[in-house]
């Protein structure tokens, strides 16, 4: 606009109408989608599965939600999900962030090789059968742990925090600290880590997500019902059709009535469990090009 | 002298040590040992003797899994989502980037990113639930779509030749906005300097973007298309796994699949670690190559 002195010449209006219809079809193609499950999600069923319900809700009806908060499956998936989420992260934090600030330390010498050792795994990995063996004689399998320990340190999270860490941290100011008698710990604790909350919101943030996301982990790993996460019982849901915590309604005789309010639960089912992480995303996003800026600077 | 130093410098940096030894200790133990177990490729999986105890057997399960009927299929499905996905899905950002970079309203801006980002954070099995409900012919609402045009009933999620299209596209419009923010963060570092001498010279805002924009992004976009290479034979597993049914499969098994169900379903440990190699080997090779011919044409690269 106006601060950028374009001339308004013809041809520059041509392309602000391009650049406005383009970028309107693109917001639709993105948001469309999202705000119909949503609108779906609370209005008749059979208005929905008919075509009906397009740009606004109809004959609201909240069967969907009724039937998904007295779903007992998804109330424990839920709670596991969450445990795993908070103290995954957790500890996904607390063995990433000092590791970083390590590397990050240019006096120690023994950096070089460490990161080496870090870096290899993001190129090579043993596989899938190795690694499932491996959890399995150390007994992890069917236990809450195989979510928290295993997969708790992401190297790539790992560069971006040293990265960070290097830039964000002057030397003078550790050799400062250092004069006034300040250990590693109390300069990691009370100075580093106060002056990185970008770093700790964008990389928590990632892992957040990673563990409520997650359904892999459970996938190999879980046998045990009581253990599964949201993730596996939304599978179960959305894709198996076990829409019905008895069992009935899954298509078959009852048909098409079955399917219509089966299909008003897997669109209360997509918002109930997308909406923590829809909550939080606001807060962060305006570190996120921060977060790959850093991420992107070669280590 | 050489240990007694290194021993004093330990002392020294005991506190590093302790703060950097569970990363360090995670690695080693979940990353490193599946690594050490990769031989069980070439030998018998023995439950007695444990990981690397079975016999040695060679290439013998390389070579079963290349004469089995399945191998064709498997190297076709997994080349051609790979390949699609590349060739759709690797311009899709940069072209996102540059027109996002074009809009000079903040506000404007700031809704698109927050829109665009979105999809990234929704879990794969909530996505491909969405594809169920979404695109059903009977009862979703791209179904009522298409049969207002006229293009009938298509089981999209359940057809061959539709696999393919619709796992592409729904990746572009999930992670398409995600992706392009490394680009609108190189964008941004563009010398302002450059636009004003555009302006100057009285070049078009088309003109900006093909002669100052796009050749701000190429160095970025050269390094994560030999990165992408290097995955050509990594499919994501997850979503091609979920989007699995039995009418589809013909051209929706990859090798990431097949291992999943030659190993930890059936439990063929060492025929699925064989194949599970051959995939790695496989996209290190494609890395390397890559690599090459990009440092050839154009002195950039990776290592």
């Amino acid at each position: 606009m106006g601060h950028t002195g374009w001339r308004v010449s013809g041809k520059e209006i041509t392309f602000k109408m391009m650049l406005a219809f383009v970028c309107t079809i693109i917001f639709l193609l993105i948001a469309y989608p999202l705000y119909f499950i949503v609108i779906a999600s609370f209005s008749d069923s059979t208005l929905v599965s008919t075509g009906k319900v397009l740009f606004f809700p109809k004959n609201i009806s909240l069967f969907g939600y009724r039937e998904i908060f007295q779903d007992a499956r998804i109330w424990t998936g839920y709670r596991n999900t969450v445990f795993y989420t908070l103290f995954g992260t957790l500890v996904n934090m607390l063995f990433t962030l000092p590791a970083a600030y390590v590397l990050s330390r240019r006096e120690f010498r023994p950096r070089r090789v460490i990161m080496f050792f870090f870096v290899v795994t993001m190129f090579f990995n043993g596989g899938l059968i190795p690694t499932y063996l491996l959890m399995k004689d150390l007994h992890l399998t069917n236990t809450i742990w195989v979510f928290i320990i295993p997969f708790s340190v992401n190297v790539f999270y790992l560069i971006i925090a040293r990265t960070f860490f290097e830039n964000s941290l002057p030397q003078e100011l550790h050799e400062a600290a250092v004069m006034d008698g300040c250990s590693h710990f109390t300069f990691f604790v009370k100075v580093a880590l106060p002056l990185s909350k970008a770093l700790i919101s964008v990389i928590g943030l990632y892992y957040l997500v990673g563990h409520w996301n997650d359904f892999f982990t459970a996938l190999i790993y879980i046998r045990d019902n009581h253990l599964q996460p949201l993730q596996i019982v939304l599978r179960d849901i959305l894709l198996s059709n076990q829409v019905f915590a008895g069992g009935a309604g899954t298509g078959g005789d009852a048909g098409g009535y079955a399917q219509r309010y089966a299909d008003q639960i897997k669109y209360g089912v997509i918002i109930v469990s997308t909406l923590p992480i829809l909550m939080i995303y606001p807060f962060i996003q305006k570190y996120f090009e921060k977060g790959v800026m850093i991420g992107s600077i070669k280590g | 002298m050489r240990i007694h130093k290194g021993i004093s410098s330990i002392i020294r940096d005991y506190q590093l040590w302790l703060m950097i030894m569970p990363a360090i200790l995670v690695i080693l133990i979940f990353n490193y040992i599946p690594m050490y177990g990769i031989q069980l490729a070439f030998r018998d999986y023995d439950f007695s003797k444990g990981l690397t105890g079975g016999e040695w057997r060679g290439l013998a399960y390389f070579q079963q899994f290349i004469d089995s009927y399945l191998f064709t299929d498997l190297m076709r499905n997994t080349f051609l989502i790979s390949l699609s996905s590349i060739v759709l899905g690797f311009p899709a950002p940069i072209i996102l980037a540059l027109i996002l970079n074009q809009i000079r309203r903040k506000k404007m801006k700031q809704l698109m990113q927050t829109t665009v980002y979105l999809p990234h954070f929704i879990s794969i099995i909530v996505l491909v639930g969405m594809l169920n409900v979404l695109l059903s012919s009977e009862t979703g609402v791209v179904g009522h779509f298409m049969k207002s045009i006229g293009l009938g009933h298509i089981q999209l999620l359940a057809s061959t030749s539709t696999f393919i299209p619709v796992y592409v596209l729904s990746d572009i419009w999930q992670h398409c906005g995600w992706n392009s923010i490394i680009y609108l963060a190189a964008l941004s570092s563009v010398d302002p300097q450059l636009y004003d001498a555009a302006k100057i010279d009285g070049a078009s805002r088309w003109q900006t973007i093909r002669y100052i924009d796009f050749p701000a992004l190429v160095p970025t976009i050269i390094i994560l298309f030999i990165l992408s290479m290097g995955n050509i034979l990594s499919t994501g597993f997850e979503k091609i796994f979920l989007m699995q049914n039995s009418l589809n499969l013909p051209v929706s098994e990859v090798i990431a699949t097949y291992v999943y169900k030659i190993g930890i379903v059936s439990s063929q440990f060492s025929l699925a670690s064989a194949i599970g190699l051959f995939n790695t080997l496989i996209n290190f090779v494609f890395l390397f190559a890559m690599n090459m011919i990009s440092k050839k044409a154009s002195n950039q690269s990776l290592f």
